[in-house]
């Protein structure tokens, strides 16, 4: 029986009181709770200080480069697609540098889990904007405040028809551990923005602040429907809604690939002598 | 017997389906061909040949000089007219071109009334044209026949007849009116079919007979045909062919897959690998077995998007942060392409690193013949730590330090083992370090201990001509076959070689063959290359430090031919 002694790793590099720790704890518990072994499934993380999290656990793991986590779990997952592929975050990595990775993986629907740990800010390059940071916001390098308009995943999800987009909070962990759950088990590419407090850089977006607006959806919310799904996505401000925002049943990017609708890639035989009728196509 | 065929018109005209057709006519019928193309980017319109030479004779190089032009636009007589040979003709059709010539070496071809005249269409105007070819040439007409029930039999019976009338009817009418026609071909009546491949073709092929199953690309001339050809056989050899959105996806997406256990593979172009760079760097620090093929084309930026030029030589050398080793082949040969594609997936999964097949727009598009592949030569050894045996492994960590460098590349999932790895530096287990004395050991074991071992097994160039030559003409990749085919012309008066270098870095030790004292006992050594400032002449200097007597440089896009090179090489030596 797999415990949460199993996903015992590194001691985390994270700042006291990280928005990450509370992250990485219901991860773990998550995976022990749906019965799911270290070796049965890889993480694939790029660059900024959610992306150190599988160090910080027991998993395989590529943790590449930053912004190029979906490409990575993409091939990995046309390699093997037995193997659940689950990449770890954030909002630079994921919103910024990698941003045309993710709208190409919400149109492919690959069955990969995206996990981003939005803190609104960077923290490994020690405090300049990402593309989630509030208009106006001051930083170091942006004196006269940000100018861009804050990026928003979940309209852009629900306008590629994202399978699966989901908002959590990292302090409501009982509610973050139901939906990494719920992502865990759906059947293609599926989108958790984390609200995640930074308490070195963001003095914006505090615990306190997120406490104050995020809700939890209402139980008669339909993720299905579409266009209300747009209407959800578009509220931020005041009230921050958390939950599953928008869900289709589009079928996946794996199950649409001829060559792997049986065995995975990885496990199929390659058998050398084959070659030899394929040249006689040469003459 | 040499004769040249100039296919000229504008882009969709369907030049590539005559001068395709007429190759394989020849390759059927036991003749040695050569053939290359000049075209220009874009879809429709412009000016564009395609060129084929045929002999009874080995060929490896394109001639200047042409004995048939087959003209389906104006442009292709204003270009072309002066390199028809004393008896060559040129044929085309007055009432397409909206012209007549009255020169003795015309001969106007009515392709397009032929082909309604004989129960055709007017579109089979391109089959009457090659009928006329070959009616020009004495060359029989059953391997056409053949191809065109080959390439129409989709369409049914109906189109495959009608099409065959009409080469018939293109055939006849160049028998019948061309009556100053002295070609003749020596149908050489025991000679067997031979292979027709494109070096682009002989890449794919080298990849589908190495075992590859995924390859990812952003489209890029000249690299595509690469994806094209495994697109086409994704489906006999279980290979995932994905067009990335970018070429960064597309190399981190084969990085994924090889990490995931799979023999993957990207390619691209000079401008597509300027963004795979931090992806090889990632391939080198992670150790994941990679290789890329990059086809050349004259740069800077976009440069000339469909013309040839042996420019990356030194951007692949250097390319990537950090410090890191790596292996550049260069293929001269289809043949050659097909090899070193195949030792190019071995090493790569042998050492875990990025492996590349450097080409260029010239070798991609030239078709050779060939006597045939040895598919027996084909090397497959599968590296991988898998199933059972990842099992049984006590103890596994993905980087653990060894007296070779190399470390177990086991599958993720076929054991409990972790395969972690990271574009931190890492300690063995593949976990984020800081530490200095674990950095010094990691830098030994990807590079200071894998080297010696990967230098090893680069070959020797390879020499043709004379073994004591006074001169040495030096080159590298697409060259290959001109370069060998002008010392066939100057060996006939002087005493020549050529040294070619397929296999260029890490440079070639000089244990088994001394090429050093070779260049060193001969009175002229010159270096050609397709490129403005002498990237391989460089590369030597830095390596061994001989530096070339002379040097001869190609940057207008287009590839050397035997004659210009000939010429150019007995004005260097003349000079003297």
């Amino acid at each position: 029986m797999v415990t949460l002694e199993n996903y015992k790793g590194q001691v985390p590099a994270w700042c006291p009181g990280c928005g990450n720790f509370p992250i990485l704890k219901t991860f773990k518990e998550v995976m022990v709770e749906l019965g799911i072994e270290p070796h049965q499934f890889t993480v694939v993380s790029g660059i900024g200080q959610a992306a150190k999290l599988p160090h910080y656990t027991k998993c395989n793991t590529f943790n590449g480069l930053h912004g190029r986590t979906l490409p990575v779990a993409t091939g990995i997952r046309l390699a093997n697609h037995e193997m659940p592929v689950i990449i770890v975050t954030g909002d630079g990595d994921c919103y910024g540098e990698g941003g045309n990775h993710l709208m190409a993986a919400m149109r492919r629907n690959i069955n990969v889990k995206l996990f981003v740990h939005d803190n609104q800010i960077y923290g490994l390059t020690k405090g300049q904007p990402s593309p989630t940071t509030g208009e106006g916001m001051v930083t170091k390098n942006m004196p006269f405040g940000v100018i861009a308009e804050q990026f928003n995943p979940m309209t852009l999800a629900v306008a590629l028809d994202c399978s699966f987009a989901a908002r959590g909070f990292a302090a409501d962990t009982d509610h973050l551990k139901a939906l990494m759950k719920e992502a865990i088990n759906h059947k293609g590419f599926a989108l958790i923005d984390i609200l995640q407090p930074c308490v070195t850089y963001n003095k914006v977006n505090t615990y306190e602040w997120y406490r104050q607006r995020a809700y939890h959806l209402e139980p008669d919310y339909d993720p299905e429907d579409r266009k209300a799904a747009f209407s959800k996505a578009l509220e931020w401000g005041d009230r921050i809604p958390i939950g599953v925002i928008y869900r289709n049943h589009r079928p996946t990017f794996e199950e649409r690939i001829p060559m792997i609708a049986g065995t995975p890639l990885v496990h199929q035989a390659f058998d050398v002598t084959k070659i030899q009728a394929t040249l006689k196509e040469f003459y | 017997m040499d004769y040249t065929i100039k296919i000229g018109g504008e882009a969709g005209q369907g030049i590539q389906t005559i001068g395709d057709t007429l190759a394989r006519v020849f390759s059927r019928t036991g003749f040695h061909v050569f053939s290359h193309q000049d075209y220009e980017s874009r879809i429709r319109g412009g000016h564009n040949f395609y060129q084929i030479r045929l002999s009874d004779r080995p060929l490896s190089a394109s001639k200047d000089s042409i004995d048939i032009i087959v003209a389906l636009d104006r442009d292709s007589i204003t270009h072309h007219e002066r390199e028809l040979k004393e008896h060559g003709r040129i044929i085309y059709d007055s009432s397409a071109l909206k012209l007549k010539y009255d020169k003795p070496s015309f001969l106007d071809i009515p392709f397009a009334d032929l082909a309604v005249q004989s129960g055709g269409d007017r579109i089979m105007a391109n089959t009457a044209a090659t009928g006329a070819v070959l009616g020009m040439l004495g060359m029989e007409l059953t391997h056409f026949l053949d191809i065109i029930g080959e390439t129409f039999r989709k369409k049914g019976d109906e189109v495959i007849l009608e099409n065959k009338n009409v080469a018939l009817a293109g055939y006849e009418y160049a028998v019948r009116n061309c009556t100053r026609c002295s070609f003749s071909v020596i149908a050489g009546a025991a000679a067997k079919p031979k292979m027709l491949i494109s070096g682009i073709e002989a890449i794919g092929l080298g990849a589908v007979a190495s075992g590859c199953k995924f390859y990812s690309a952003y489209p890029m001339t000249p690299s595509t045909g690469i994806m094209n050809y495994l697109a086409a056989k994704e489906k006999e050899y279980g290979i995932v062919v994905e067009q990335a959105e970018d070429e960064i996806a597309a190399i981190n997406m084969t990085l994924g897959a090889s990490f995931a256990g799979v023999r993957s593979m990207t390619g691209t172009s000079g401008g597509g690998f300027a963004l795979m760079v931090e992806g090889l760097s990632l391939a080198a620090m992670t150790e994941t077995p990679v290789v890329i093929a990059v086809g050349q084309r004259p740069g800077p930026a976009t440069g000339f998007p469909t013309r040839t030029e042996q420019g990356e030589l030194q951007f692949l050398i250097s390319a990537g942060h950090g410090e890191f080793p790596r292996i550049i082949f260069a293929p001269g040969t289809p043949k050659q392409a097909f090899s070193l594609t195949n030792k190019a997936f071995d090493l790569a999964e042998k050492y875990q690193i990025p492996v590349f097949i450097l080409f260029d727009t010239y070798l991609a598009d030239s078709q050779w013949t060939l006597d045939g592949l040895d598919a027996s030569r084909v090397i497959y050894m599968d590296y991988r730590l898998r199933g059972d045996a990842f099992k049984q492994v006590a103890d596994y960590k993905r980087h653990a330090l060894t007296e070779s460098g190399i470390s177990l590349l086991g599958v993720p999932g076929d054991a409990k083992h972790l395969v972690v790895t990271d574009s931190d530096e890492h300690d063995e287990e593949g976990h984020i370090v800081e530490d200095a004395a674990m950095r010094v050991k990691m830098v030994q074991k990807r590079l200071h201990k894998k080297l010696p071992l990967i230098k090893r097994e680069i070959a020797s160039p390879f020499v043709y001509g004379d073994h004591k030559p006074d001169v040495i003409i030096t080159g590298w990749g697409s060259t290959y076959g001109v370069l060998k085919e002008v010392v066939d012309e100057l060996s006939k008066t002087r005493s020549i070689a050529m040294l070619h270098y397929s296999e260029l870095f890490p440079f070639p030790h000089t244990e088994q063959f001394d090429y050093l004292r070779f260049l060193q006992n001969a009175e002229q050594t010159i270096c050609v290359e397709n490129n403005a400032t002498g990237q391989f002449s460089r590369l030597m200097r830095a390596e061994t430090g001989y530096e070339f007597t002379t040097s001869i440089h190609k940057f207008d896009g287009r590839p050397f031919t035997v004659e210009t090179l000939v010429g150019e090489i007995n004005g260097h030596l003349g000079k003297l």
